[in-house]
Parts: C-alpha cells; structure tokens; sequence
C-alpha cells in the first residue's frame, strides 16, 4: 500500500541567489528512508579481531545492534543495557567494569582489541571513563581496550561523532620503529583502488596499506611502523594529528576532489614526500576528459541531482560536471564543507539557478518523489526524485584522482542505461558492507 | 578470578525496540506528528527498524534534534518554537511529543511543554513521559491510552455486537497483512469491527469507538486503553490474539463479556507455568500461541523478556540473557525470534520472527499465525 501526500515541498535555495555558506532553516529534522551511509558500527568492524561493546540505553542500542545483526556481525558485538537506576545510583562505573567483564568471560574467543563505545548519558552524568578504562586494561591484559563514543548530542560540540569514530579506529596502533618507506591510507571506509596513487607509491618504492587489508589484529598493528599517513577523507583529519602526536606518523592530506589542479596539487606534495618528481598526468586528464565526453553523448541534457552520500565534495563534483556540459540541477546537502567554497562560487558563475536541497528539513517529507526524469548521484537524490536511474555508491567509493573520475563517469553512463530498484537498495544500511538483507 | 554474571548484559542478542519508537508506531496512521525529543539516532533507528511503512506510507515523524548546549543550558523555548513552527507548515491533526533519555535525565517536563504547544499552536497535543529506557510496549500503550483519554467520544453502543481492535501495530504483527486476518477472523464471527489500534483505521474511526460493546486487546500495547475505555465508557475488554485454533475462544469470549460486562483473559487457562516448549515473546500474543498449541496437545509456557503486567513474575524479572536462559533451563523446544538462538543451544529451535526485536531482517518469513500454524505444528513434530 502506498499513501503518500502529494504537495510538493518548495525549501531549496537558488545557489546564484545564495552566498556561501548556504544555510538552510533548523528545527525539527526527517529522516529519509536512504540508509546507505556508514555509521560507527559499519566502521568500528573494520577493525579485525575486535568486539565491539555498547553501554547504552535501550532505544540508542536498538539501532546499533540491529546494524551488527543486519551485517551477520553478532558474534562481534555486544551491549550493557542501561536502566533509570543506573543513572541515579552512581554505579554507573560498576556496571560498565562488571558488564565488559561479564561479556568477554562468555565470548567463545577471546578478542585481541575490544571497542567500547560509551554514550550522551555517561557524558551527562560525568561518570568517570578514566578509571573505567584504566580498571578494565588492568582486568584483561591481552585484549586492547579502546575508547569509543556513541554522543550525538556532542555532534555540534568539538569532534563530531564521525570524527571521533575514524580517530578511534587507529587508536590501538602502538609506538613502532617507523620504516621510512612505508605508508598508510588512514579514515576510509573502503579500499582504496589501484590507480595512479598508488603507482606512483610504488614507483617511488614506498609500501602502503589500510586497515582493510589485514584480516587479523597484527596485521593492524603492523601499521604503526609506518612513517606517513595519507589521509584523502576531511573528517579523518583528527586521526591524523592523533597518529602524528601520539605515534610521530606524519600527515599527507591529499583531499578528495573533482579538480584537476587539486588533485594535481595532491600528487606534487606526495611526490615530494617520496622524494621522486611528479609525473605528468596530462594523458590522463585527457583520459577523464574523454570519459566525461562519453558520458555527456550518452545522458545528454538529462537533468542530474547530487547528494552528499556520494561524494564528500559534491559541490566540487557539480562543477566539474556543469563545466562540461552536464545538465546539472539540484544537490542535496545539509551543510559543505569549507574546503567547497571555490567550487561554489565557480558553480554559481556557470550555473547560478542550481537548486540546493537540504536533506533533514520537514518539508522534506513531503517530496512528492516523481521526477523520475532525472539521473540521480547517490541513494538520497535517488529517493527524492523517485528515479531509478542513480549511481549507488556512498561515502566516495575509493574513487579518488584521475581514476576515480573516469571511474564515476562510467558508472553514470551505467546508471543511466539501466533502472535500479531504488526502493530495495537504498534502503539498506551501510552499502557495501555486506549483510544479510 | 570467577566473574559474577551482570544483568543487561547482552552477547549477542538483540533488544526490543523502545518506547519513544512505540508512540511513533502507534500513532503512526492517524495523521498527528509525533516528534521525539533526542538528539539524534532515534529517528533514523526507528524509520529504519521499526517501521515498515516509513518507505511508502508517508507520516510525520520528527526528532527535535537536541544539542549539547540545549541540554545542559535548557531551551525549551526552542522545542516549543521548533514543533509550532512544522505544525504550521504541515497542519497536523493532533502533536504528541516523546521524551527520551537525555530529556529525561535534564527533568524535562515532556506534558508541560505540549501543553505549551498546543497553546502555541491551537492542535491538540499531548506528551508522553518516556525516556528510551523502556520497550516499545510502554510508549504504544502511553500513545493508546492517551487516544483513548484525549480522542474518543461518548457514543451510543451499536445494536449487535461490536469490537474495537486495540495494540495492533506492526511492531508485533508487521505489515504484511496479519492485521486484516485479525480483522478478518472477528468479522467473520459477525461481530462489527469499531476502529482498529492503530492499522487500517482513520482518527474519525477511533472517536467513535466508544460505540463498540467490546474492546479486544490483541497485544499488551492495548491494555491500558482497554482500561481507560472501560472507565470511561464502560467497555469490557478480552485479552488475546486471534490465533488459528484459538480464535473461537476468543470469539466466545467476546459474546461472554458483552453479556456479562466482564473482562476475560481466555489464553490463561491454557498456560502451562513448566512446559517442554518455550514461546519467547510479547505476553498476550505468546501466551495465545501457548492456547493455540495445547489445541494439539502440545504444552507450552510464554517467556516474556517485556516489561508485562500480564505474566505472573515480576515485570522486569526477565529481560537480560542471564534470566532468559535461566527460563529455558527446561524447555526442550524454544519458539522464538531467530536472533534468540544462541540462547537455545543443544535445544530444537523454531524460528518466530517478532519485528520489535529483530526489525526488518526476518520480514519475509513472519507468518500469518491467524490464518494458520501448521508450520510450528510441522516443526514441532
């Protein structure tokens, strides 16, 4: 049965008509029925041979143990289900000590590194997380215990939740003599692809590995002896400065972008790490260019929509496709990232009537979801519309540099050729993490 | 050094979904806007697992988006502001606020401030004192009670004998048609069907259930208005699930409390406290199942890990793996959701997907048990 309203919502914003940074109205917020978006499980499960505990309250629990049951994860994860007396007792250091100790005496193997995430009401009632942890690492010697935060109530005060969570991730790597030609990808979610980032690692006779690599807790571990870190994602910029003042491992911040000069930029500052000279990547370029015509012959004057589960700059990518010809309508974004700025006012110079969207404003419910004529980049702009013809991919997808360009722009031409059931993918949470839906 | 088993403590198993989630499944259809007062998460969990009919069925369903800031410092104002201000952008019939943890951890007064709004915005408002501590069964049965308080008219009986269906929502029945077999089954014993709490039925349905001779409580979600309907409007209630074997007495017990204004639990005569086979699940639809199955001489006995004033232990005396498993110490056979398994090890297990404790995952294999239980009755054998 479907009963939808049918008014259809008018809360965009004329992005020639608004400065940066677009703000949309607050109050209350929706929640779309598009999942794919990775939360603190799907990332904490990165992590290899590690349990992940919850001390929490009921309805905060729910979601996360559902996410573990949904990606055939439950024998990694438990909970301590936290009670009104909890709160009021002053207890609440017992029952996180007793309760860790409890779960790990009835898992049927012991873990290498256990993530526990502690939540807004420990923060709130100023339990005393210090002592917590440091009684546990005494209570079980061999098993990592790493603190994590499960606080949105925190997501608008310092590190946001995200953040926190992609710091954490490398929070058990341990002081390690660096090998000076070894790297590593830090605050991904997925691998990184083979591409030209990597041939030119190679080629300068350096070694890399991520996280999603290794199989077991040394693997992991072997990532400490690394001597840089190359960080692509904004938000794992914590992670880095807390490798670097923890562990000495420098930071290359090569951004994401859907910029020539920037990648450019990226791989001259890389290059200069590795002490090798930049290649010339104009072929490339070439090669993207030639993609990108590919994709324009075939989708033609089809209007595009962008949200920012796609791409963490989907700005920048809105220019790069409406400097080429795309006929680029709408992106679907809460708030962008300062490092979107140039990207904006370039985007308002060639295509001021771009309709910016939010994604959690209320009026968002009411969508009637019906312009199924538009080529959607991502799973929220696909559910909006109402189209079936989207690249469902999230958080980046590995696509980063030239590649990840000519890679994106096949992926259009796919999704404009063939229809996807919007209904079932979209809704499933943590695309790409495997799961049992 | 041994270590002393903690309650609330959960390996791998799963949790119900809570009571704020409740309220927004209960009130789901009747075209209000529920908001839950959180900061973020409780939304997107409960569009996600607990409501299957977020994708096409559209409603309104909002979360205030709390701060850190907000809560330490107070702004209730802002809550206030905030709810007015989509109230008149989306004209809602009525607004019910849910509390959750943190709000209630502040001593946020979650009625006081929809009292403020419905000055505010002239829309009938109430709040509901939960705190995301507690089940689903809760916030349904507070969201129920207070339709029953605040939305039903005095109304004359009908002439022939009626019901009100109460605690139907697809927490404990999905939404893959049981609840029109449910309905399907009371009409087919002439009886006419009122209003239905809360799948399938308008908000003009719900005012006038009080014309209805009898309320019929299909889940413990429903309990506390059968019994604000019954003070209010003088409406016996039955408590049970219409379950395929179980049904007729069910319908006998229907014509029994009409006729004699007298509330009737028909499934308790048929509990067995010591059984080879455990149902884990929601109370009054367990123990129904436990009626149905001693159709077929098969003794079993519900274990409710939920908060129930139904079941004769106290009503948080299981609820953690510990007490669970303690409960299934005799059982040779557990019927149960498929996420309770690892506490059925070396014992036969019958799957029985429940949507408020495993979500969306086992959808596609939730039965019709209405319309038939030959597959336990197989499995069992």
């Amino acid at each position: 049965m479907i009963r939808r309203l049918t008014e259809n919502a008018a809360v965009s914003l004329n992005l020639g008509e608004t400065p940066w940074p677009p703000k949309f109205a607050g109050g209350l917020e929706y929640s779309s029925p598009a999942r794919g978006t990775w939360n603190i499980v799907h990332v904490g499960m990165l992590l290899p041979e590690a349990h992940l505990i919850f001390v929490c309250a009921e309805a905060c629990l729910r979601g996360v143990v559902l996410t573990a049951a949904e990606m055939g994860a439950m024998d990694r994860f438990s909970m301590i289900n936290i009670h009104e007396n909890d709160i009021t007792s002053g207890d609440m250091e017992k029952l996180i000590i007793d309760g860790v100790g409890d779960i790990l005496s009835r898992l049927e193997k012991k873990p290498r590194a256990v993530l526990l995430y502690t939540s807004c009401v420990h923060h709130f009632i100023g339990c005393d997380l210090p002592l917590v942890y440091k009684t546990l690492r005494e209570n079980h010697p061999g098993v990592d215990i790493i603190n994590c935060y499960m606080n949105p109530i925190m997501r608008k005060s310092g590190l946001t939740p995200d953040q926190l969570m992609r710091k954490q991730l490398y929070a058990g790597l341990k002081a390690a003599e660096h090998d000076p030609k070894k790297l590593i990808f830090v605050g991904n979610d997925f691998p990184t692809p083979e591409g030209e980032l990597r041939e030119l690692i190679g080629f300068a006779g350096f070694s890399v590995s991520e996280i999603q690599d290794f199989s077991d807790y040394d693997g992991y571990l072997s990532m400490g002896e690394a001597s840089a870190a190359i960080i692509f994602n904004e938000v794992a910029k914590p992670a880095g400065k807390e490798l670097k003042r923890r562990l000495g491992i420098e930071t290359i911040y090569l951004p994401y972008s859907w910029d020539y000069s920037e990648i450019k930029a990226g791989y001259e500052k890389l290059a200069g790490y590795l002490g090798v000279n930049v290649p010339d990547y104009s072929a490339l370029e070439a090669e993207c260019e030639a993609a990108a015509a590919r994709a324009l012959k075939l989708i033609g004057d089809t209007p595009v929509a962008i949200d920012y589960t796609l791409t963490y700059k989907p700005i920048g990518l809105a220019y790069f496709l409406a400097s080429r010809g795309f006929n680029v309508k709408r992106v679907y974004g809460d708030g962008y990232s300062k490092e979107e700025q140039a990207s904006y006012e370039k985007l308002s110079e060639i295509r001021p009537d771009t309709e910016l969207w939010p994604t959690v404003n209320v009026m968002m419910r009411k969508t009637d979801r019906t312009e199924t004529d538009y080529l959607a980049l991502g799973q929220k702009a696909a559910y909006f519309l109402g189209t079936d013809r989207f690249v469902n991919i999230v958080e980046n997808d590995g696509l980063y540099g030239y590649g990840g360009i000519i890679r994106l722009m096949a992926l259009m031409e796919d999704a404009y050729k063939t229809p996807k059931d919007t209904k079932k993918l979209v809704q499933i949470k943590g695309w790409g993490c495997g799961g049992c839906l | 050094m041994p270590v002393k088993p903690v309650r609330q403590t959960y390996v791998n198993t799963s949790l119900y979904a809570a009571d704020a989630m409740g309220v927004c499944s209960a009130l789901y259809e009747l075209g209000g806007m529920s908001v839950m007062h959180d900061a973020s998460g409780c939304n997107s969990t409960y569009t996600t697992h607990d409501e299957p009919r977020w994708y096409d069925f559209d409603s309104f369903v909002f979360i205030t988006a709390m701060t850190e800031h907000e809560a330490l410092m107070g702004d209730d104002e802002k809550t206030v502001r905030d709810i007015s201000e989509a109230a008149r952008q989306l004209n809602p019939r009525f607004i019910a606020l849910a509390g959750t943890t943190i709000p209630a951890m502040c001593g946020i007064d979650i009625p006081a401030l929809a009292r403020l709004i419905e000055a505010e915005t002239g829309i009938p408002s109430f709040g509901l004192p939960t705190d995301g501590m507690h089940s689903y069964l809760r916030g349904a049965a507070l969201a129920f009670d207070a339709l029953a308080h605040r939305f039903v008219k005095e109304t004359e009986k009908t002439d022939a004998l009626s019901a009100n269906i109460l605690g139907l929502t697809p927490l404990d029945f999905s939404y893959i048609g049981i609840e029109d077999s449910i309905k399907a089954a009371v009409k087919a014993a002439d009886i006419e069907i009122i209003s239905s709490w809360a799948m399938g039925s308008s908000p003009e349905d719900i005012e006038k259930a009080a014309s209805a001779r009898v309320n019929l409580v299909v889940s413990e979600t429903g309990l506390e208005a059968a019994k604000t309907l019954e003070k209010r409007f003088g409406i016996p209630y039955v408590i049970g699930t219409p379950i395929s074997g179980f049904t007729p007495d069910i319908i006998d017990a229907i014509k029994t409390a009409d006729a004699e204004k007298r509330n009737i639990n028909p499934a308790a005569a048929f509990i067995e406290n010591t059984a080879s086979v455990a149902i884990i699940g929601e109370y009054v639809f367990a123990s129904s199942l436990c009626a149905a199955l001693s159709k077929h001489r098969v003794n079993a006995c519900p274990v409710c890990p939920l908060e129930s004033r139904l079941k004769s232990k106290p009503a948080d005396s299981v609820s953690d793996e510990h007490a669970i498993s303690e409960e299934l110490k005799n059982a040779g056979t557990v019927i149960a959701d498929p996420l309770y398994k690892p506490l059925s090890k070396g014992k036969k297990f019958i799957s029985l997907p429940h949507e408020a404790y495993s979500g969306r995952i086992f959808r596609a294999s939730i039965p019709d048990l209405t319309e038939s239980i030959e597959k336990i009755l197989k499995e069992l054998i």
